[in-house]
């Protein structure tokens, strides 16, 4: 009964988004150049903030999971915390480091490289808010993979870094995948970091999300409809990496 | 599950709307007004006043963007009186014929550049904003957003903004932390911002002036005290308080 309930209370708005659709011009509205350039802009920084990522994140999910030292349980606590956090208080922290007057903000300007009102900006948010999704899931999968297959490597005389790329990353694929579908879709989500941090321009840092947010003023029929089409390929990455993988 | 739910309900039956014996019967009225964000520190003093002239009345202020107010209101919110940024949105409230008096306008409010403390980019007018900076404003799609527009247009220069925020207090946000060099704004947020932006007036703020329209709401449950509120904002003391704030004269 509390799963019906449970059910139902996650698919019935759902449901109703989708009968609010105005599909006679449902493309009209979900083509238009805005639309389309916010569109691209999301599915290219999740992109690239999902393997920024998994890059980050498979060396710190391995020392969480394969070693010991004093203060680990805090230092999962502070990587995790994002996941947790208002992402308007992310953005916020992201704004105060990399801000034009942040903490290391003004070392990026000599650097020539400017972080304010950019797409790296936006993948910055991304990844800050992702992370965490694809650590958890990734150390999960290496706990329940244990290390027994690792020590019978290593005593047959495997080096450790053949260990690793041969044994331990093997069995965790699963974990990866779906840790980096999770990253890829929480970024695609992302929209409290991002305006925070990044600002909001067409085509440079102005996501799906942030025009959904933008047009529910002005056009309540197209922020609708693109609300649509988060959901679909939200549905579509979910499902596909659980037809692959099994294991989300 | 189902304690849960018991515990719950007479919290949502409070929210419902359709308590009606709480309404203009003496003790533990209730007043309900529905205002812009922008009016938050001149309506939370005009309610204090209220509610010393009034004993027993309690106002509940609900703040927001005008639209989100008055999509709330059309969909059965439990609002005695709107007070909104524009009267684009105060048009919605009517056309739904869900006031209970004609709409007044109150108070104008204008456009102001703000800058970050010590005005980096060196700003001193509306056309310096063309130049080569980070600038913030809001998008079309909002009421600062449209203000904006209409004055670049009537000084017929192009702005090249570095972002286009969904409100006034995300421009502010930008320019505080001195992400950007400059914004649009209005007066009111200038003033209400202290000294963490300063304001720069231009003369072409004079091409976008918004009205502030106040009504009270058809069939609210506070009954009188509703238009009393108005006349409130309406009167010397309410006027006063606005223009004390940066708002002009309606």
């Amino acid at each position: 009964m509390p799963a019906v309930v449970g059910t139902l209370f996650v698919v019935v708005p759902l449901a109703a988004l989708v009968a609010q659709v105005e599909w006679s011009d449902f493309w009209g509205l979900i083509t238009s150049e805005s639309s389309l350039s916010a569109l691209a802009l999301s599915l290219r920084t999740s992109a690239v903030s999902a393997l920024v990522c998994v890059l980050l994140g498979v060396p710190m999910a391995l020392v969480l999971a394969r070693t010991r030292f004093p203060g680990q349980a805090v230092l999962r606590s502070l990587v995790l915390l994002p996941m947790v956090l208002p992402p308007v208080v992310g953005g916020l922290a992201l704004l105060y480091t990399f801000g034009k007057r942040g903490l290391i903000g003004e070392t990026f300007e000599v650097v020539g490289e400017e972080v304010a009102f950019s797409t790296l900006a936006v993948v910055m948010a991304q990844v800050f808010v992702s992370m965490p999704f694809l650590v958890v899931s990734l150390e999960g999968a290496l706990r329940v993979a244990g290390e027994r297959y690792e020590v019978v490597a290593a005593s047959l005389g495997a080096r450790p870094t053949t260990v690793l790329l041969r044994v331990t990353l093997p069995l965790a694929v699963p974990g990866l995948i779906s840790g980096a579908v999770l990253a890829f879709a929480r970024s695609l989500g992302e929209f409290g970091a991002t305006i925070t941090f990044a600002g909001s321009r067409e085509g440079v840092t102005r996501t799906l999300p942030l025009e959904i947010y933008l047009q529910r003023f002005d056009d309540p029929d197209a922020a609708i409809a693109l609300s649509l089409v988060l959901v679909v390929v939200a549905v579509l990455v979910i499902g596909l990496t659980r037809q692959r993988s099994g294991a989300l | 599950m189902i304690p849960a739910l018991v515990l719950l309900a007479p919290g949502l039956v409070a929210c419902g709307g359709d308590d009606d014996g709480d309404g203009s019967s003496g003790d533990g009225t209730t007043l309900t007004v529905y205002a812009a964000a922008s009016l938050t520190s001149t309506f939370e003093e005009l309610a204090e006043r209220f509610e010393a002239d009034h004993e027993g009345v309690d106002v509940v202020l609900e703040f927001g963007g005008s639209s989100d107010l008055v999509e709330q209101i059309i969909n059965g919110a439990d609002a005695d009186v709107f007070a909104s940024a524009d009267t684009k949105n105060m048009d919605k409230l009517t056309a739904e014929d869900l006031q209970g008096q004609d709409p007044q306008d109150f108070a104008t409010n204008t456009l102001e550049i703000a800058v970050p403390p010590g005005n980096p980019a060196g700003v001193t007018s509306l056309q310096d904003l063309a130049g080569d900076l980070d600038l913030v404003i809001c998008a079309p799609e909002v009421p600062c957003g449209a203000a904006t527009q209409t004055v670049a247009e009537a000084a017929s220069i192009t702005l090249d903004p570095a972002s286009e925020e969904q409100s006034v207090t995300d421009v502010l946000g930008k320019i505080t932390s001195g992400q950007g060099d400059a914004g649009l704004v209005y007066v009111t947020d200038v003033i209400a911002a202290g000294d963490t932006v300063e304001g720069i007036e231009f003369p072409e703020s004079a091409d976008a002036v918004n009205t502030y329209p106040i009504a009270t709401v058809k069939d609210g449950d506070a009954g009188d005290l509703a238009q009393e509120w108005v006349d409130l904002v309406l009167g010397p003391d309410g006027q006063q308080v606005l223009s004390a704030a940066g708002f002009g004269a309606p």
